[in-house]
């Protein structure tokens, strides 16, 4: 049998073959995702998030918004279709379930629809221009690579995974108005403000993603960060930025006297926990001689780095504490014992421990609004697992190893659903977003990809689409108040 | 044509590295010595009138607008600095910024968090900040580099912005307005002056901003074509330490990520090498990391848009001096300026290893220190090829070229 003939016969089996469901191999086929595209992609929520409110009967709709956003397709043979748009949700839906890509990227909203682009491009005057896109963030864990021993390139483990976990509570914590935070200051308004609250620049919308092999991907979504210019996406960028250098360079982490709030909040809340009762025995930092010296060779101190080598070598410490544990001990206690006043020296615990878990961004991703982003639920290729939203605030407990697949949930869909908790109570009460669409399908819910929607609408969607829609109205009575203004000269 | 020599020597300033305190003397100067006039009720309408010259020449392009705008901005920066703080707050006012000023107890709230972020700009400083410090709460969009260089503290998208800082929010503003008003005055010249003034203006204002702009490199124009088999030979004889960085890298490693591909492959573009060669080239080294078929897929599409021949078909400019210092490479990245990026001990190894002698090193290695990375370039080329650089590297295609016009000679002369 040849290849095709076997593909073509895991068809059969899962239109028709509940018997024989089990038996669905592992992988990652066209076959698979067109069954995944047809019954369970969230097509609609995804509309409805793209609409940011403008799909509404509101006067102040902007009903061209959605049709100039940038859809981008990758086919099967990396075929690229960029400057796809849609003008409504069954276009969006229909073209996916055509074409089946292996990749759906998001873009910006532009000017003018994209696909039309090339009639406004002969007018000359640049009409053609991105207005509007998310603020996005990518982290990647190959970026990390010269600091984890688990793993490289694209694999991910366990073990390495608690870097990216790191990476979003820093991260989401600077972005985020807090929603605890929030209510505080809606009841006591002003008395609170600036009592030492967490967050800097004030986001509410962020959204959470895993990129279905090695890393995450934040969106933020907020008006105020769609509208962000390309410079002030640079400046945040820039904010976040403390990783520079590489191999030609010694110090990846040059921190230069004390530290900016932000940076010391999240040494003190996340950093310094993490690298002390985590990862310092997890990836085994200090454990052989080849380790120890790239952590030494960060310590400027002839002196000192001696010393500590002295007692390092060719010793297994017999102590019942953890080897590397112990060693951290003893760097940390010559380095801050006082005793060597050399400049910045006490600087440096702090900048190995940013060496090791400060987030790195793939900055250009963030700078440039053009960049495209693979969208939520979509399928990785290679590992066949769902792109997923991760909720932050339990962030620790997402397992990148137990995310769906492709062929469980067609497994899932095949045996009628994960059992007995089919009709849980819970199941249906997420539908209120738009009820005929929704009552016809939900065939996700019968699935573990049911958790991922249902938060992806209670903690992501429905509040964004709250706060667009009084943004619409305060912005409409705004404009009116200045119409009657006018008038009334 | 006055103004025009000044701003010319700002962005040699500013593309040398030069430090803000220097450019703040370096500015109060040349608009002493430039913008004088007899008659001293003349040099507010000299100012004026020149500024407004120039909008028009520069108006015309997206890179004339570009570099006007920068330039302009940057003079803007160091004259509201050299004014007193009465003159800044008054100015301030005129422009209606978007700020308004901490209160007292305000201040008494987040002051522990001001002084945190003011040690950590300036950790040798040991005042701390008093009540009656000047603070402005700035919506964060207004003040990018002060959120970039992590110089300000920030809560609920709100950055508080010191007297000494308030400099950055108020050219934020300069800039957009000058931006705007140069993209109008270039509708209006290109939808009626031009014409109106075919005979009078259009040849002056076409003719100013040409005699100040260096070449973009994007046409190779005096070696003709480089093929492949020559480039290991003339990146050893010719290539600047950025590109020859990246090129041994790439035979090493047989793979370099995308802002080295960026950077060399549109050198190497300049320095002539041809679309077919280029794909031969990076193919040979990629495919046997990669693989053929996926060098094919993933990376033959991007050569190809670096020659304009996918995509927006935009033929691509190699990247400039000023560009590749600006660069911020990540782990696994070899690519930025090396004078800038490498550590002491690795940009000794690799002058070493280009032959440059130990004295001249060390003249190198000064010039790094004080942050003038093309200078230091400079000298390299001057020990590598044991001859003058009068006219300073700004560009590595200018490196490469000069080079050959070097080796050429000399080769005239054995021959």
């Amino acid at each position: 049998m040849t290849i095709e003939e076997a593909e073509n016969g895991r068809d059969d089996m899962l239109i028709d073959g509940p018997d024989r469901a089990n038996s669905i191999p592992d992988g990652f086929n066209a076959n698979y995702l067109k069954v995944y595209y047809g019954r369970l992609f969230p097509h609609v929520d995804i509309f409805k998030w793209m609409c940011y409110g403008n799909d509404g009967k509101h006067p102040a709709c902007d009903k061209s918004y959605f049709g100039r956003r940038e859809f981008s397709f990758t086919l099967d043979n990396d075929i690229y279709l960029r400057f796809q748009s849609f003008n409504s949700a069954s276009e969006l839906e229909s073209s996916i379930r055509e074409k089946c890509p292996f990749k759906i990227d998001i873009g910006p909203v532009y000017s003018v629809d994209p696909a039309k682009r090339h009639a406004y491009a002969q007018g000359g005057d640049n009409v053609f221009a991105p207005v509007e896109r998310e603020l996005v963030f990518d982290i990647d864990i190959t970026d990390y690579d010269d600091v984890r021993y688990c793993c490289s390139g694209a694999d991910v483990c366990l073990e390495c995974w608690p870097l990216m976990t790191v990476a979003i509570k820093v991260i989401d914590t600077a972005l985020r108005e807090s929603a605890v935070v929030r209510e505080i200051v809606n009841l006591i308004s002003e008395f609170i403000d600036n009592g030492g609250l967490l967050d800097d620049f004030g986001f509410n919308h962020i959204l959470w993603v895993y990129s279905g092999r090695r890393g995450v991907h934040c969106w933020v979504c907020d008006g105020k960060a769609r509208r962000l210019t390309n410079e002030q996406r640079g400046a945040i960028a820039d904010y976040f930025r403390v990783y520079k250098g590489n191999e030609n360079s010694n110090k990846k982490v040059s921190l230069m006297g004390p530290l900016h709030p932000f940076l010391g909040r999240s040494y003190n809340e996340v950093l310094r926990a993490f690298f002390e009762g985590n990862l310092l025995s997890s990836q085994n930092i200090l454990s052989t001689e080849e380790r120890y010296e790239k952590i030494l060779s960060m310590i400027p101190d002839e002196s000192v780095t001696s010393e500590l080598r002295g007692k390092w070598q060719g010793r297994s410490s017999n102590s019942k504490e953890d080897i590397n544990v112990h060693r951290w001990g003893q760097l940390k206690h010559m380095l801050q014992s006082g005793k060597h006043k050399v400049q910045g020296l006490h600087r440096c615990v702090e900048e190995i421990v940013f060496t090791f878990t400060y987030p790195r961004l793939d900055m250009e991703v963030s700078k440039h609004m053009n960049h495209l982003l693979k969208a939520p639920f979509c399928v990785h290729p290679k590992t066949g697992r769902v792109c997923i939203p991760i909720d932050p605030e339990n962030c620790e407990e997402f397992d990148p190893t137990t995310v769906p697949t492709l062929s469980e949930l067609l497994q899932e869909l095949n045996t009628g659903g994960i059992g007995a908790d089919a009709d849980d109570d819970d199941i249906h009460f997420s539908c209120n977003i738009d009820t005929n669409a929704m009552l016809l399908i939900a065939e996700w819910d019968k699935t573990s990809l049911g958790k991922s929607v249902r938060f992806f609408r209670s903690s992501f969607l429905q509040p964004l689409l709250k706060s667009c829609k009084e943004e619409m109205e305060t912005s409409y009575n705004a404009k009116l108040q200045q119409t009657k203004n006018n008038l009334s000269w | 044509m006055d103004r025009l020599r000044v701003l010319k020597i700002i962005s040699d300033g500013l593309s040398r590295g030069k430090k803000p305190e220097d450019m703040e003397k370096l500015v109060r100067e040349l608009w002493k010595t430039n913008m004088r006039h007899p008659d001293s009720s003349e040099i507010i309408n000299k100012d004026i009138i020149s500024h407004f010259v120039l909008r028009l020449v520069y108006c015309r392009t997206e890179d004339l607008r570009k570099w006007f705008l920068s330039m302009e901005t940057a003079l803007f920066r160091y004259r509201f600095r050299l004014e007193s703080p009465e003159a800044q707050r008054a100015l301030m006012a005129k422009f209606d910024l978007p700020c308004k000023a901490v209160s007292s107890a305000e201040f008494e709230n987040v002051s522990d968090k001001l002084n945190e972020v003011a040690r950590s700009i300036a950790p040798f400083a040991q005042s701390t900040l008093t009540a009656d410090a000047i603070f402005y709460k700035v919506p964060f969009e207004e003040v990018p580099e002060l959120i970039a260089g992590r110089r300000v503290y920030i809560h609920k998208g709100y950055a508080y912005v010191a007297m000494n800082q308030v400099v950055s929010l108020v050219v934020t503003q300069f800039r957009s307005i000058l931006s705007k008003a140069l993209i109008l005055t270039s509708r209006k010249w290109t939808s009626t002056i031009r014409e109106q003034e075919k005979d009078r203006l259009t040849p002056i204002v076409e003719a100013l901003c040409t005699s100040y702009l260096g070449p973009d490199y994007s046409q190779p124009k005096e070696f003709g074509e480089i093929s492949v088999k020559d480039l290991d030979q003339i990146s050893k004889s010719s290539f600047p330490l950025c590109m020859r960085h990246l090129f041994d890298k790439l035979r090493e490693d047989h793979h370099l990520k995308h802002g080295g591909r960026m950077q060399l492959g549109l050198f190497l573009k300049g320095v002539g090498l041809k679309l077919e060669d280029a794909l031969a080239f990076w193919k040979a080294e990629f495919s046997q990391k990669v693989g053929a078929e996926r060098f094919d897929k993933e990376y033959a599409y991007s050569i190809r848009h670096n020659y304009g021949r996918e995509g927006k078909r935009t033929d691509y400019t190699p990247y400039s001096c000023q560009k590749i210092i600006s660069l911020t490479p990540g782990v696994g990245d070899h690519h930025g300026c090396p004078y800038r990026h490498f550590s002491d001990e690795n940009l000794r190894a690799a002058l070493d290893r280009m032959g440059v002698g130990s004295r001249a090193v060390e003249d190198v290695m000064d010039k790094v220190r004080n942050r003038h990375y093309q200078l230091a370039c400079t000298l390299t080329f001057e020990a590598v090829h044991n001859s003058q650089c009068d006219a300073g590297i700004n560009h590595p295609n200018q490196y490469f070229s000069d080079s050959q016009k070097i080796l050429q000679s000399k080769n005239n002369a054995a021959a």
